[in-house]
């Protein structure tokens, strides 16, 4: 078994991380939005997954799981948000324009 | 036995307790009869006591722990109820002098609308003087020292629709309130060196010698400022004549029987204490003397009844700090026993004809008063006749001639070089002997004799008669308990509170007592030949700046009058607090302008912030998650750095 390149996954995964930060501050529709938010949640459980195989621990991996439940359930949540703003009428999708706090 | 100590103090409290929580439900006569009824309780406790005390089946000191109050590394202190011969002599002339000024103030308040409030208040205050006279640990005493001063205040403005009274009531709060301060501190120096401040530890560590001298003659300077406060001696005794802006009970009770003698009692019971700091006790001496002369001189000038009772309360008070300063508390004790009593019968007969003289209090106003109300004239000229301290047939007597004879022996040491000499004091005291006669038969022949000028109304109830029986009685009698070696060796009280001090009265010259015995009777005589074989013109009411002063017949006597006509310690008083009032005013506009600055600044500072909080708000997601991320981040790099 060759020695597992950890400094290349956490470099990996920063890089993931950066992209999704810059997916969120940068992009304006709440799709890409949530889906930068799901790849910046990746790159964590990336990290948490390269520790286990690092330490030889198998609660990286559990935790990975916990992440992936979160980010389903996360994604759910979002995706029921801008169905109901869609459904409700509203014809874009820009986040900046749903600041007001009202239907 | 000891359950009972506790009670004492219990039956008062409750009684204000019912009284205050009632607001006003309970009326005037209801609460009189409560508050009269709790301090007779009281008293009947305290006889209970002093019963097991003769009889032996107490021990004392009866001492009471009810619960600790504080315990800090270095100090604790208890509320704590200690029983001894000095205590229960306290407890007998609070009770019971107490309970004839309520019995006399159910007549006396019978038509004011306040008088349940003005019953709590006097009840509250038997409740404080006694917690005051029972401390075993001296932070408990100044409980009591501070209730006092409380109901003092409260009862001095207890007509506080006017202004006067209120700023009387106030100017007495005030000036007691500086010797508090300098009591406190001394009893944090005691604490601080002592850890306790527990009487009977503090007295022990004393005599073993554990205190440097340097502790205690400062203690004991402070404590001896806070007592000298609370009794209106020099250079304090402004606002005792104000006080008697209160109803009259107020003042036979507080002003005049109990509360201006708490520091008495206090220096009296810290002897051991002040015994080891010499300065202290040649100051109180001193200091003793001048106020008894110059207290004296004043009341002889004075044309209000009320204050010329007042004046004598200080100028008797002056006795005992001289009695005190030469080291004979004993002596000291059993003037403020004899006192107690008459100095209250004087003030209820004032109380008594200023009621029925629709509330004149100028003397001069006055005349002719015995033939409407022999009664009151009888008791007054009994009280007249203790304070003056005629000879053999008064309790005055008996308690004066003790301190003068203890005076004679003393010798207070100011410093190693400089003596008061004790045959100088005795001069003085037995001036102000001469004095006393004389104002305060000034009074009786200008009240009682000579043509009427006002005419009496209405009657004396029996409520305020009987209190006036019994304390003329007890003006008369209560002296029999100690007498002057040459009488008769009747030492009861001597024995009683100091048993261990019996050589107390060696023998002395004769010439002495005599010389005690006539001063008193020459005084009332002059007092007579000026103002009592009826010279129209001593009897007219004095023209300001001209005065009865200018028609007293002795030299030496119009001298001491001026002097005190222009009332030196008064005028440096008002300097001092002119300086005072110019510092602070400079002190608060300073303040002003500091504070002034910095409330513009934080305004400033806030407006500023509050334009930059408010960008950051804008609603918008993105933003929000930008300033997340540069919090983690900068939080992230400090953690990083540092």
């Amino acid at each position: 078994m060759t020695a597992f390149p950890f400094n290349a996954a956490l470099l990996l995964a920063a890089l993931l991380f950066s992209i999704g930060l810059a997916g969120v501050l940068v992009r304006r529709n709440l799709v890409f939005m949530l889906m930068s938010l799901d790849i910046m949640l990746n790159a964590a459980g990336l990290v948490f997954v390269a520790a286990g195989a690092r330490w030889q621990d198998a609660s990286g991996q559990v935790m990975f799981l916990m992440i992936l439940a979160l980010a389903a359930s996360e994604t759910a949540v979002g995706l029921a948000i801008i169905l109901c703003l869609h459904a409700h009428g509203r014809p874009s999708l820009d986040a900046d324009t749903g600041n007001l706090l009202r239907g | 036995m000891a359950a009972l100590l506790p009670l004492v103090v219990v039956w008062p409290l409750a009684a204000t307790v019912i009284v205050f929580l009632s607001a006003g439900r309970i009326k005037g006569r209801s609460a009189g009869i409560l508050a009269t009824g709790a301090v007779g309780l009281s008293a009947m406790t305290g006889g209970v006591l002093a019963a097991g005390f003769m009889s032996g089946a107490v021990t004392y000191p009866l001492h009471v722990t009810l619960w600790e109050w504080m315990r800090v590394p270095g100090f604790s202190a208890t509320i704590a109820f200690a029983l001894d011969p000095v205590s229960l002599v306290m407890i007998a002339v609070v009770t019971i002098v107490g309970f004839l000024i309520h019995l006399y103030a159910i007549g006396y308040m019978a038509a004011d609308p306040g008088s349940a409030r003005f019953f709590g208040c006097m009840t509250l205050f038997v409740a404080a003087m006694l917690v005051l006279v029972l401390a075993s640990d001296l932070l408990c005493l100044f409980i009591g020292w501070e209730g006092v001063g409380l109901c003092s205040y409260l009862l001095i403005g207890f007509w506080y629709d006017s202004p006067a009274n209120t700023a009387a009531a106030r100017k007495a709060f005030y000036i007691t309130r500086i010797g508090d301060v300098a009591m406190l501190c001394g009893l944090l120096m005691m604490a601080t060196a002592t850890a306790s401040l527990q009487i009977d530890g503090l007295l022990f560590a004393v005599t073993a010698g554990q205190l440097s001298p340097a502790v205690m003659t400062g203690s004991a300077l402070l404590l001896l400022t806070g007592a000298l406060a609370k009794s209106a001696q020099i250079p304090f005794q402004s606002w005792l004549p104000d006080a008697m802006a209160g109803p009259t009970p107020t003042s036979a009770l507080i002003h005049a029987a109990t509360m201006v003698t708490a520091g008495v009692y206090l220096l009296a019971r810290l002897h051991g204490l002040f015994a080891a700091a010499a300065p202290a006790m040649a100051i109180m001496a001193a200091i003793g003397m001048l106020t008894l002369l110059v207290a004296a001189c004043t009341a002889l000038v004075q044309s209000d009844l009320k204050r010329i009772l007042a004046w004598s309360t200080i100028s008797q008070l002056g006795y005992m700090y001289l009695a005190l300063g030469v080291g004979a508390w004993q002596a000291a004790l059993f003037h403020l026993v004899t006192h107690a009593c008459f100095k209250a019968l004087l003030f209820l007969c004032a109380g008594a004809i200023i009621a029925r003289v629709d509330h004149e209090q100028d003397i001069f106003r006055m005349g002719g008063l015995r033939r409407f109300m022999p009664g009151v004239t009888a008791a007054f000229v009994i009280g007249a006749g203790a304070l003056a301290a005629l000879p053999l047939v008064t309790a005055g007597f008996y308690s004066k001639e003790m301190i003068l004879s203890a005076v004679w022996r003393g010798q207070p040491v100011l410093t190693p070089d400089f003596i008061l000499s004790g045959h100088l004091l005795w001069g003085g005291a037995l001036f102000g002997a001469l004095l006393t006669a004389l104002y305060i038969f000034r009074c009786v022949f200008l009240v009682f004799y000579g043509q009427e000028k006002t005419v009496p109304t209405g009657r004396t109830r029996w409520v305020m008669a009987v209190p006036l029986g019994c304390l003329a009685f007890l003006s008369v009698f209560v002296g029999c308990v100690e007498m002057p070696g040459d009488i008769a060796p009747v030492h009861l009280f001597t024995r009683f509170v100091d048993p261990a001090g019996m050589a107390f009265h060696p023998h002395e010259p004769v010439w002495l007592l005599l010389a005690g015995a006539i001063t008193p009777v020459a005084g009332a005589g002059i007092a007579w030949i000026v103002w009592g074989r009826s010279g129209p013109v001593t009897r007219t009411i004095p023209e300001t700046g001209g005065g009865t002063d200018d028609l007293l017949p002795v030299m030496p006597l119009r001298f001491v009058v001026r002097i005190t006509r222009y009332d030196l310690p008064d005028r440096l008083a008002a300097a001092a607090g002119w300086m005072t009032r110019a510092t602070s005013r400079m002190m608060m506009r300073a303040r002003r302008a500091a504070l002034h600055l910095a409330a513009e600044r934080t305004a400033m500072v806030g407006r500023e912030g509050t334009v930059v909080l408010v960008r950051m708000q804008n609603g918008r997601v993105r933003w929000y998650a930008g300033w997340i991320v540069a919090g983690l981040g900068a939080a992230l790099a400090w953690a990083m750095l540092s």
